[in-house]
C-alpha cells in the first residue's frame, strides 16, 4: 500500500477550505476531506498550505480533520452504462445513490461511478497479432437498442494485440485485450477508460462544418440553422422558455447522442425529463429517445463546486461518444449558473473581482468550454461532432451583462429570447430581429441539395418581410393601421401569417412538436405564394378588405395543425384554393 | 465535557470572533453566555487563528471580557412532532406563544438536504385557490413553488391570507396544513395574519414562525429554514399536504446582505452576496413531492420588489428558481381591481400538466392561452388609443378595448372574500372573451369555440 499524502484542515468557508502540511499535493488533485471523506479538489497552492474546493456540503467539517490526497485529478469512468442514466455534477449515478441512500442526497457518499457488476455482451472485432493504434475500434457493445457502444483503444496506446478475451459476457473491470507497445510494455484494455474531466480528449483534426443539426423547429431549421459541430447560445430572462427550447432540441434534433446538463436549475425540470423522455419516440429511429440521452443534474440546491464541475463532466462524456464517430449535441442549462458558481468560489478565495463580481478569467473559461465543440476527425479516423447549445440566464433579462456579452464572442448562433413575445405567449419566443446564425453561408450547399434550390433565398425574403413589418409597426403604434397604403397593410397581414402560422410552434401539439424540414419548406412556399397572389391583386387596385380573406388566411395559419406531417399532399389543395380565390378576384375586378 | 472559552477577540455587527479555538465544527451551534444571559450562535467561518460566529439574539451588550462561549459540536436542529400544529415559534424555532417546548426524539437539521432528482415526483395535481386569475391563468399545482412579486403598499398580505384560507385540494379527505413564516414584518401585520387564519378556522392546522422587524437579523436567516423543516416533517413523515407561505423574502435577503458585508465578503450585484442565488434555491428547492410519500410541499414565497423593479436581484434570482411567478400591479391596485394580479408577466410553469380534461375542464388550456394572447393585444391597442383617441380606433380595436375593461372588472376583480370555484371562473373567462368575435380566437380549436363561445 502506497503511503498517501495527508494534510490537516485549518480554514473552512462554505465550499472553500484550506489545509496545512500539503506541499506534496498537486494542483487539481482530488482529495477526501474530513471524517466523512468529502470529495474535493486542490485549486490553489501556497507553500505548504493548499486551497481546496469541496463538492459536497461542508457543514459538519471540523478544524484539524485529515485531508487525504488521491494522487489523480477529478476523473470520470467512461464506458457502457452512461446512456439512459442520470449523474450528479461529478459523475456519480443518482439512481445508485437513491437506492443506497434514499430520497435525500447527504454528504460522504463517496465516489460512485458506473455499475461494475453488470454483465455486457461483448463483441471483439480485433484479433491477436493485429497492430492497433490509439482511438481505433477493437469491438463493440450494444449499449441500448439504439446505440452501439464502440470500444476504442485509449489515447496514447499503440502496439500489437497480444491477448484477446474469449468471454462473451464481461464486466466493466474485465480485461478485454492486451496491447504490447514498442517499448514492450503491456497495456491491459478494459471496457472503460478513466479520463480527467478538465482535459480535452485529443482528436486528429478539426473538420469544416458542412451539415445542419435538424431540429424540427421551424424558426431554427429555416431561419437560424444550427450546424453539427456548432455553438449556440440561448439567452433569455426567466419565463421566456429557455428550458422548453432546450428540451425541444434534446427531444427532436437529429443528433446520435444527447448530453443534457441541468446546471444549477430546478429539480422538477430534471424529474420532468426523467418521466417524459422514456415515453417519447424518436421520429427517425422509432426508439425511445432516452436511449440516446445522458443526463447530468446539479440542481440549484446541490453544492456549488459540483456545479462548476458539471459542465466539464458533461463535455467529457460528449467527447467520449464523439470519438466513437457519433454526432453529439450537448445542452447546458444554464451556463450562467456555472459562471455564478465560478463567481461564488472566486469570492470565497478573495480574488480580485472584475465586472459585476465575476472573476477576470470568466471569458477564458467560457471560450475553453465552447472550443470543445466542433466537427472532428477522431484519432480512429471516424467523423464525429459536438454541438454545444448553452442557455444563458442574464440578470434582469439584460443582454449587456458579462456572461451574455462574453458568450456572444464565442458562439455562432445567438437565439435571443424575448420577454414581450413570452408575455403574449408567442412560443418559442425567439426574437427574429435580434437573433442570428453564422452558419447560413456554410450550410447553403447542404440546404440547396437536401431541401430545395430556393430555400435560402426564400428565407432571406421572409426575414426582410419581417424586418419591414417591424418598422411599419412603429408607425402603426403612432397613427393606427388604417392610414397605411394597402401594399404595406398586406405586409403586416402576411407577417402575421408568418408569425402565427410559421414562427409560433406548439411544443405540446402532436403534429407541431416536431416538423420535418420538407413540410417546413412547403409551408414557407405556401405563405410566399399567398403573398405573391395577394400582392398581385393589391397592385391591380383591389382593396385590402377584399384581398385579406379571413378564411384563406386562417387556413394557411392552421396548416401546422391540420396538415399531418406524413400527408403533405393536402398542401396542393390549399394552394389550389388560394389560386382559385385570387384568380377569381382578379377576374371580377378587371372584368 | 467540552471546553469553555472565556472572552472574545472582536464583535462586529451580528458577528463575534473567537481566538485560539482548538476544536470547531463548521456550522455548529455555540452557546454564548453574556454576563449570565444565555444566547446562541452559529459558526460561519473557521480560520487558523480565529473562528467567526453569528449570534442569533444580537451582539449588543457583548464585551471582550464579559462573554464566554461553549461549543456544542452539533448543527442547528429543531425538535419536531405533530404537536407543532397550531403553535407559534420565533425565528430560531423556539415556542413564542408561552406554551410548552416541543419534546420529541425526532430532531432535524434545519438546513435539510437536497432531494435526489430521481426521488422526486413530478407535480400534477392542482390546488384550487378560489381566485379566478390564479385558477384559470396561473394554476397552482401541488408541490410547486410559485412566488408572489409585490411592491411596497400593495395588497400581497391580503392575497396571501386569501390563498391560505381558500386553498382546497381536489379531493377533500386528505390532510392539509399550512406552515407560515413572517420575516421582518411589523407586529401589526403579525396580528393581521393571525386574525385571518383564525377567522378561516384554520389556526389549528397552521404552524407559525414569526420574526418581527425589530428581532435580530441573524434570526431572519433561520426562520425560513425552521419553517421548511417543519413542513418537510409534516409532509414526508406525517403525510400531510403542506402549503408554505413565507413573507417577506426581501427582508430575508436584506438580512443576508447585512451579515455578508459584516463578514467582509466580496459583494455581487447591488451589494448582495455572490451566493444569493444558491442561498435562495436552498430554500425554494425544498418544495416538491417525493415518490412513495403521500405528502407534498407547495411553496408560496412573497416578496416586495424594491421600487417595483422586477429586474432587481431579489425578484430576478427568485424567478430563475421558482416555477413561475404571480406579479401584482400597482395600476390595478390603485384602480381598486383586487386581487391586483398583473396576468401578463405572471406565469405558472407547471400548469400545463395539471389542467384540462381529467383535471379541470377540457377547454381550460386553450381558454387560458386565448385570454393571455387577447389581453396582451389590448395593451397594444391601449397605447395606440392614448395617441389617437379611442373614438378613432377601428371597430375591432374598440371591441378589444371593451374586452380589456370587462376582463379587468369582471374576471380579475373579485375582492379578497369571494371564493369562486374553477367552473365559475372558467365561465366568467368565456363570458368576457365572447365580447370578441369568433374570428379573433386564434388559440382555440373550432370545436371548443362552438361549444363555449357565446356568440
Amino acid at each position: 500500500m502506497i503511503k498517501m499524502n495527508e494534510g490537516r484542515i485549518i480554514y473552512i468557508n462554505g465550499s472553500v477550505i484550506k489545509g496545512s502540511g500539503m506541499k506534496n499535493f498537486k494542483l487539481r488533485e482530488m482529495v477526501l476531506a474530513g471524517e466523512n471523506k468529502l470529495i474535493g479538489e486542490v485549486i490553489g497552492i501556497d507553500g505548504e498550505i493548499a486551497t481546496l474546493q469541496i463538492y459536497e456540503e461542508t457543514e459538519g467539517l471540523k478544524l484539524k480533520e485529515v485531508i487525504i490526497g488521491l494522487g489523480a485529478p477529478l476523473s470520470l469512468n467512461l464506458g457502457p452504462g452512461l446512456l439512459g442514466n442520470i449523474f450528479d455534477g461529478i459523475g456519480r449515478p443518482l439512481e445508485m445513490i437513491y437506492h443506497q441512500y434514499g430520497d435525500f442526497i447527504s454528504e460522504g457518499i463517496g465516489l460512485l461511478s458506473l455499475d461494475f457488476q453488470k454483465l455486457w455482451k461483448v463483441t471483439i472485432t480485433a484479433d491477436v497479432g493485429m497492430i492497433i493504434n490509439e482511438g481505433s475500434e477493437f469491438g463493440w457493445i450494444q449499449e441500448t437498442s439504439l446505440v452501439s457502444h464502440r470500444m476504442l483503444v485509449p489515447p496514447g496506446v499503440n502496439g500489437e494485440i497480444v491477448f484477446k478475451s474469449e468471454t462473451e459476457e464481461c464486466r466493466l473491470d474485465d480485461i478485454l485485450i492486451k496491447i504490447k507497445d514498442d517499448k514492450n510494455q503491456i497495456h491491459e484494455i478494459k471496457m472503460y477508460q478513466k479520463w480527467p474531466v478538465r482535459k480535452k480528449r485529443p482528436i486528429r483534426e478539426r473538420l469544416k462544418i458542412t451539415e445542419p443539426l435538424i431540429t424540427g423547429q421551424r424558426i431554427l431549421d429555416v431561419f437560424f440553422p444550427i450546424a453539427k459541430g456548432g455553438t449556440v447560445a440561448i439567452p433569455g430572462g426567466f419565463g421566456t422558455g429557455k428550458t422548453i427550447t432546450q428540451h425541444q432540441l434534446a427531444k427532436w434534433s437529429d443528433a446520435d447522442i444527447i448530453v443534457y446538463i441541468g446546471c444549477g436549475e430546478r429539480g422538477n425540470e430534471m424529474t420532468d425529463v426523467l418521466e417524459e423522455f422514456p415515453g417519447l419516440i424518436d421520429p427517425r429511429s422509432g426508439k425511445p429517445i432516452m436511449e440516446r440521452t445522458v443526463l447530468i443534474a446539479n440542481t440549484s440546491n446541490m453544492p456549488v463546486a459540483a456545479r462548476e464541475a458539471s459542465i466539464y463532466t458533461g463535455i467529457t462524456i460528449a467527447e467520449y461518444y464523439r470519438d466513437m464517430g457519433y454526432h453529439v449535441a450537448l445542452m447546458a442549462d444554464s451556463t450562467s449558473r456555472w459562471a455564478e458558481a465560478l463567481r461564488e468560489i472566486s469570492g470565497r478565495l478573495e480574488e480580485m473581482p472584475a465586472e459585476e463580481g465575476y472573476p477576470a478569467y470568466l471569458p477564458s473559461r467560457l471560450s475553453e468550454f465552447y472550443e470543445r465543440a466542433g466537427s472532428a476527425m477522431t484519432l480512429g479516423h471516424k467523423e464525429g461532432s459536438i454541438t454545444i447549445i448553452g442557455a444563458v440566464s442574464p440578470a434582469g433579462g439584460d443582454f449587456s451583462e458579462p456572461v451574455t456579452e462574453n458568450t456572444k464572442r464565442y458562439v455562432n448562433v445567438f437565439l435571443a429570447l424575448d420577454k414581450k413575445l413570452a408575455y403574449a405567449r408567442h412560443y418559442p419566443s425567439i426574437n427574429w430581429l435580434n437573433s442570428y446564425s453564422g452558419y447560413v453561408k456554410m450550410l447553403e450547399g447542404w440546404y440547396e441539395q437536401h431541401a430545395g434550390e430556393e430555400i435560402i433565398s426564400l428565407r432571406g425574403e421572409m426575414l426582410q418581410l419581417l424586418q419591414e413589418e417591424a418598422s411599419l409597426q412603429d408607425i402603426v403604434q403612432l397613427v393606427g393601421e388604417d392610414v397605411l397604403p394597402d401594399f404595406q397593410r398586406l405586409i403586416i397581414e402576411i407577417a402575421r401569417v408568418l408569425k402565427v402560422g410559421f414562427l409560433q410552434q406548439n411544443a405540446f401539439h402532436k403534429e407541431d412538436a416536431f416538423v420535418p424540414l420538407e413540410k417546413q419548406y412547403e409551408m414557407l412556399k405556401i405563405i410566399d405564394y399567398l403573398y405573391k397572389k395577394a400582392g398581385r391583386c393589391i397592385k391591380e387596385g383591389i382593396p385590402i378588405s377584399k384581398v385579406r380573406n379571413r378564411e384563406i388566411f386562417d387556413e394557411v395559419i392552421k396548416i401546422k395543425y391540420n396538415v399531418p406531417n406524413n400527408n403533405l399532399g393536402m398542401l396542393q389543395d390549399i394552394r389550389k384554393r388560394i389560386e382559385d380565390y385570387y384568380d377569381d378576384l382578379l377576374n371580377k375586378y378587371s372584368g | 465535557m467540552r471546553k469553555e472559552y472565556l472572552g472574545i477577540k472582536k464583535a462586529e455587527g451580528p458577528l463575534i470572533f473567537i481566538e485560539n479555538v482548538e476544536d470547531a465544527v463548521y456550522g455548529e451551534i455555540i452557546e454564548i453566555n453574556v454576563d449570565g444571559e444565555p444566547r446562541t450562535g452559529k459558526i460561519v467561518k473557521i480560520d487558523k487563528n480565529f473562528i467567526v460566529a453569528q449570534v442569533f439574539q444580537g451582539t449588543s451588550g457583548i464585551s471582550s471580557v464579559n462573554t464566554s462561549v461553549r461549543f456544542t459540536g452539533k448543527p442547528m436542529e429543531m425538535a419536531v412532532s405533530k404537536d407543532i400544529l397550531g403553535r407559534e415559534f420565533n425565528g430560531i424555532g423556539e415556542p413564542s406563544d408561552g406554551g410548552m417546548p416541543i419534546y420529541s426524539k425526532t430532531k432535524l437539521n434545519i438546513n435539510g438536504s437536497p432531494i435526489n432528482p430521481i426521488a422526486r415526483q413530478y407535480p400534477r395535481n392542482y390546488i384550487q385557490t378560489g381566485i379566478s386569475t390564479i385558477d384559470v391563468l396561473l394554476t397552482l399545482i401541488r408541490g410547486q413553488k410559485l412566488p408572489v412579486f409585490s411592491g411596497n403598499g400593495l395588497t400581497h398580505k391580503e392575497l396571501a391570507a386569501q390563498i391560505v384560507s381558500q386553498a382546497k385540494l381536489s379531493s377533500s379527505d386528505e390532510n392539509f396544513g399550512v406552515c407560515f413564516a413572517a420575516i421582518g414584518i411589523t407586529k401589526d401585520d403579525g396580528i393581521f395574519f393571525r386574525d385571518r387564519f383564525s377567522q378561516a378556522g384554520s389556526i389549528e392546522n397552521v404552524v407559525m414562525f414569526l420574526n418581527y422587524a425589530d428581532d435580530p437579523v441573524a434570526e431572519r436567516l433561520t426562520a425560513p429554514r425552521c419553517t421548511l423543516t417543519a413542513a418537510e416533517y409534516l409532509a414526508f413523515h406525517e403525510n400531510m399536504h403542506i402549503l408554505v407561505v413565507i413573507t417577506d423574502i426581501t427582508n430575508y435577503c436584506e438580512g443576508l446582505r447585512e451579515i455578508s458585508s459584516a463578514k467582509e465578503e466580496v459583494p455581487g450585484r447591488k451589494g448582495y452576496p455572490g451566493y444569493l442565488y444558491s442561498d435562495l434555491s436552498s430554500l425554494y428547492e425544498r418544495a416538491g413531492m417525493i415518490k412513495n410519500k403521500k405528502g407534498s410541499i407547495t411553496f408560496l414565497p412573497v416578496l416586495t420588489m424594491p421600487n417595483d423593479d422586477i429586474t432587481h436581484p431579489i425578484p430576478d434570482l427568485t424567478g430563475y428558481i421558482t416555477e413561475g411567478q404571480i406579479v401584482l400591479s400597482r395600476r390595478l391596485d390603485n384602480s381598486g381591481i383586487l386581487p391586483s394580479v398583473n396576468v401578463l408577466p405572471s406565469l405558472s410553469r407547471l400548469m400545463k400538466d395539471g389542467i384540462g380534461l381529467n383535471y379541470t375542464r377540457e377547454d381550460h388550456p386553450e381558454l387560458a392561452n386565448q385570454l393571455f394572447s387577447s389581453y396582451s393585444k389590448v395593451q397594444e391597442i391601449r397605447s395606440l388609443a392614448q395617441i389617437i383617441g379611442e373614438d378613432d380606433l377601428s371597430e375591432i380595436d374598440q371591441l378589444y378595448m371593451s374586452f380589456g375593461r370587462a376582463f379587468e372588472e369582471e374576471f380579475i376583480n373579485q375582492g379578497f372574500l369571494e371564493n369562486r370555484d374553477i367552473e365559475e371562473s372558467l365561465n366568467i373567462g368565456w363570458k368576457v372573451l365572447s365580447l370578441l368575435p369568433k374570428e379573433e380566437m386564434d388559440r382555440v380549436s373550432d370545436q371548443i369555440i362552438e361549444k363555449y363561445h357565446r356568440k
